[in-house]
C-alpha cells in the first residue's frame, strides 16, 4: 500500500476544481488509458492570467490529488508565472508523493504546458514528436522527455526515471537505453554519475565538501559540533571533528557511522574516513 | 450498518481460523522440542508431526509420505520445477502458461538463462488454455508441464485432469500450483494424474510461513533446500512444528466443510457479482463465469482506475484488490488480464473480490450499498464516459 500523506488524501477525497470549462481558452490532454493515467485540463484565460482551471482525471489517488493541486496553484497566476511551475512545485505543494508516484506530478506539469500551448495556438504533441525519439515503447516515452525530467529533478538512476516518467517500468527492454541517455546527459552537464567511473580529485573534493555541508554539518551543529575536511588522498578522507564533537566519546561513532556512511553512499563506496591526527 | 473490516481479499491471504490458532499454541509454548530428537520431550512430537501430515494427505487424497512441508507456496513452486530439472538434466524443455503466479512465471527467465527452453501457452478471452496447443508444444525434450490449478486473479479453473492425462500419455511430468484451489474445491490426488502439487497454508486459514509440496511416490526429485534428513531428506531444515500443526488442523476443518461452506461462499460471491453488474453500468466479468473457484470474482469497471477505487473502498473498511498498474508497484497492469486480451480500460479498473467462509451476507449487502456511490464519484472525475471518449482522447 502506498503511503500518502494527509494532504494528498484530502485532495483525493475532496478534489478542488473538478470538471471541464465549456468555452475553455486552453485545453491540455495528456497521458493515456494504456498507461493507466490520463488528465484533461481546461483553462479560462483573461488579460494574460489564468482566471479559472478545471480538471478531469483517469488515474490513481495521487494522480487525482496532483491534478487538483495544480489547479489550485495556477488559478490567479499570470501565464508567465504559470509556465514556470514544474512537477517539483506540485510535489512540494502536496507535501511530497511516494517516489513511485512522481509521474503523477509530471503529468500535471505536462497538461499545464499543453493547455498553455493550446491557448497560444501551438501544438505540443507535434513539437515533441518532431524532436524526440520514443525510448520506452510500453509507455511511449521519448528521450526528450527523459532528459527534461532528469534535468529538472536531478535524476541519475534508471529507477528514478521510471518513477518519474514510467519509462522502463514495462517490459524493461529499454532500461539500457535510459542508462545511456543518463550517462550522456550528465556527462554533458559536467557531472559524472556517482556510481561509476573515476572522478577527478577536484570533483571528488568538491563532492565531499557538498555532502559535509548539506548532510553532515546540520546534524553536528545541533549538538554544537562541526567538521572540517583536511585532506583527500586516493580513497582516504581525513577530517577533523570540532566544537562539541572534539573529544566526545561518540565521535568515533559519528565518524565511522554518520560521516563514513554518507560519503560512501553519496560520493563513492570506496571512501574511508579517518580522523586527523589518528591513524 | 458499519463494519470494521470487510475482508474480501482472501486470494491474498486469509484470516487465521481460531481452531487453528488454538491447535498451534501448545507448540509455541511448552512443546518446543525438536521432533528429530532421541529423547521423549522432542521425539514424541514426531507423532504430532506425522498426524498433521496425515490430515493434509487426507484432504488431498494422497498418502502421507507424499507430502513434504515447505515454507510457502513459492518455495513449493521453485522446489517442484528446479528439483525436477536437477534430477533430469538430459531433458531441456518445459511447458507452462502465460498466466502463472510469479513463483512460476518469474522462474522462466532464470531457466532460459540456464539453457532450458520454455514454452508459455497463452489463454483465450475467458482465461482458458487450448489443450491442442499444449499437446502440440510437447517434444521429446519436454520434461515438465506446469499449469496452475486455479488462477489467483480471475479464479478460472484449469483442466488439470485433462492436462495430467495428456502429460501421462506423452511421458511428461505434470506440476500444478494449487495454492488458490486448496480448501476451496475438492482435490483428489488418487484420481488426478499430477506428479507434483504446490499449496500454501495461509490461503486456507493457517498463518503465513508454511506450505507444502505433494511429490508422487517414486518420483525422482532433488532437494531445493539442501540440509538434514528432515522430510525424508527431500527438504532440509528443522520442521516448523507450530505451523505444520496449524496447517494440519486447517486441512481437517477444510475437509469437514468443503462442500457446504463453499456452496455458501459461492452464493455470496454470485450475489455480489450480479449485484455489481446490475447496479453499475459499463462493468463486465473478467474470466470464465461458469468455470471458477467459488470465492473469486474479477470485475472490470470501465473508465476509472483501480487504485483510486481501492482507496475509496478502504475508507469504508472494505479490502479488495485490483489488476491496475498503479497499485502494483511495477507500473505494469496485470499480466493475467493482459494475456486474456482484456482491454486496458477494463484492466486498470479491474476489481477482484475474493471471499472466504468467514464472510457474511450483511457484508456483501454493505459492499453493494457503498460501491455504486464510489464508482459514480470517480466516474464524475474521469474524462472518459464512453469508449468514444477514449478514442477521441487519442492515446
Amino acid at each position: 500500500m502506498w503511503e500518502y500523506n494527509d494532504k494528498v488524501i484530502e485532495y483525493y477525497e475532496h478534489p478542488r476544481n473538478t470538471g471541464v470549462i465549456e468555452d475553455a481558452d486552453g485545453t491540455g490532454q495528456v497521458g493515456s488509458l494504456v498507461c493507466g493515467d490520463a488528465l484533461k485540463l481546461t483553462l479560462k484565460i483573461e488579460d494574460g492570467a489564468i482566471k479559472d482551471a478545471r480538471f478531469k482525471t483517469f488515474g490513481c489517488g495521487s494522480a487525482i490529488a496532483a491534478a487538483s493541486a495544480l489547479t489550485e496553484m495556477i488559478i490567479g497566476k499570470t501565464l508567465a508565472e504559470a509556465e514556470k511551475i514544474t512537477n517539483k512545485d506540485i510535489v512540494d505543494f502536496l507535501g511530497g508523493l511516494p517516489v513511485e508516484k512522481m509521474h503523477c506530478s509530471v503529468m500535471g506539469q505536462e497538461a499545464l504546458e499543453a493547455a498553455i500551448m493550446d491557448y497560444k495556438g501551438l501544438r505540443r504533441e507535434a513539437e515533441e514528436e518532431d524532436t524526440g525519439e520514443i525510448v520506452c515503447n510500453c509507455f511511449g516515452v521519448t528521450d526528450t522527455k527523459i532528459k527534461r525530467v532528469a534535468l529538472s529533478n536531478n535524476l541519475h538512476t534508471t529507477e528514478e526515471i521510471t518513477n518519474y516518467t514510467k519509462a522502463g517500468g514495462g517490459c524493461g527492454s529499454c532500461l539500457y537505453k535510459i542508462e545511456n541517455i543518463l550517462d550522456e546527459l550528465w556527462q554533458k552537464e559536467g557531472e559524472k554519475r556517482p556510481k561509476e567511473g573515476k572522478m577527478t580529485v577536484v570533483q571528488k573534493i568538491k563532492k565531499i565538501e557538498e555532502v559535509l555541508e548539506e548532510e553532515i554539518r546540520p546534524i553536528l551543529r545541533r549538538d554544537g559540533g562541526n567538521i572540517e575536511l583536511i585532506d583527500v588522498e586516493d580513497d582516504r578522507v581525513t577530517v577533523r571533528l570540532m566544537g562539541m564533537c572534539q573529544g566526545c566519546n561518540a565521535s568515533l561513532l559519528t565518524l565511522k557511522g554518520l560521516v563514513g556512511e554518507k560519503l560512501k553512499e553519496l560520493v563513492d563506496p570506496a571512501l574511508e574516513v579517518v580522523e586527523d591526527g589518528l591513524r | 450498518m458499519a463494519f470494521d473490516n470487510v475482508y474480501l481479499d482472501n486470494n491474498a491471504t486469509t484470516r487465521i481460523a481460531p481452531e487453528v490458532l488454538e491447535a498451534m499454541l501448545p507448540y509455541l509454548k511448552d512443546k518446543y522440542g525438536n521432533p528429530s530428537s532421541m529423547y521423549g520431550f522432542g521425539g514424541v512430537l514426531h507423532r504430532d508431526l506425522e498426524a498433521a501430515r496425515e490430515k493434509i494427505a487426507d484432504l488431498l487424497g494422497c498418502s502421507p509420505p507424499e507430502i513434504v512441508f515447505t515454507s510457502c507456496g513459492s518455495e513449493s513452486d521453485n522446489f517442484a520445477v528446479r528439483g525436477l530439472i536437477d534430477a533430469y538434466p538430459e531433458k531441456r524443455h518445459l511447458i507452462t502458461t502465460k498466466v502463472e503466479h510469479p513463483a512460476i512465471k518469474n522462474q522462466v527467465p532464470y531457466l532460459r538463462k540456464m539453457g532450458i527452453q520454455v514454452t508459455e501457452i497463452g489463454v483465450d478471452k475467458k482465461g482458458n488454455i487450448d489443450l491442442n496447443e499444449l499437446k502440440a508444444a510437447i517434444t521429446n525434450e519436454t520434461l515438465l508441464i506446469s499449469c496452475m490449478f486455479a488462477n489467483n486473479e480471475t479464479g478460472v479453473l484449469f483442466p488439470v485432469q485433462k492436462i495430467g492425462k495428456i502429460a501421462r500419455e506423452h511421458g511428461v511430468f505434470f506440476h500444478t500450483d494449487a495454492v488458490q484451489a486448496i480448501g476451496k474445491i475438492p482435490i483428489d490426488l488418487s484420481k488426478l494424474p499430477a506428479d507434483l502439487l504446490s499449496f500454501s497454508g495461509h490461503k486456507f486459514h493457517t498463518p503465513k510461513g508454511i506450505g507444502g509440496l505433494f511429490i508422487r511416490r517414486g518420483l525422482k526429485i532433488k532437494p531445493f533446500i539442501i540440509g538434514g534428513h528432515q522430510e525424508r531428506s527431500r527438504r532440509g531444515g528443522t520442521e516448523n512444528m507450530p505451523y505444520i500443526i496449524g496447517m494440519g488442523r486447517a486441512a481437517e476443518l477444510a475437509k469437514q466443510n468443503i462442500i457446504e461452506e463453499n456452496t455458501r461462499v459461492l452464493k455470496l460471491r454470485d450475489k455480489l457479482e450480479t449485484g455489481i453488474l446490475k447496479c453499475i453500468e459499463h462493468t463486465e466479468i473478467n474470466g470464465d463465469p461458469s468455470n471458477r473457484v467459488p470465492n473469486t470474482t474479477n470485475i472490470g469497471i470501465y473508465f476509472i482506475e483501480g487504485e483510486a477505487l481501492l482507496l475509496a473502498l478502504d475508507k469504508h473498511h472494505i479490502a479488495a484488490s485490483t489488476g491496475s498498474a498503479c497499485a502494483s508497484g511495477s507500473l505494469q497492469p496485470s499480466h493475467v488480464l493482459r494475456a486474456m486480451g482484456v482491454p486496458f480500460t477494463s484492466i486498470h479498473g479491474s476489481l477482484r473480490f475474493s471471499l472466504s467462509i468467514y464472510n457474511t451476507e450483511e457484508e456483501i449487502d454493505y459492499v453493494l450499498d457503498v460501491l455504486p456511490g464510489i464508482v459514480d464519484r470517480l466516474r464524475e472525475l474521469s474524462p472518459f464516459h464512453s469508449l468514444e471518449d477514449i478514442r477521441a482522447f487519442g492515446t
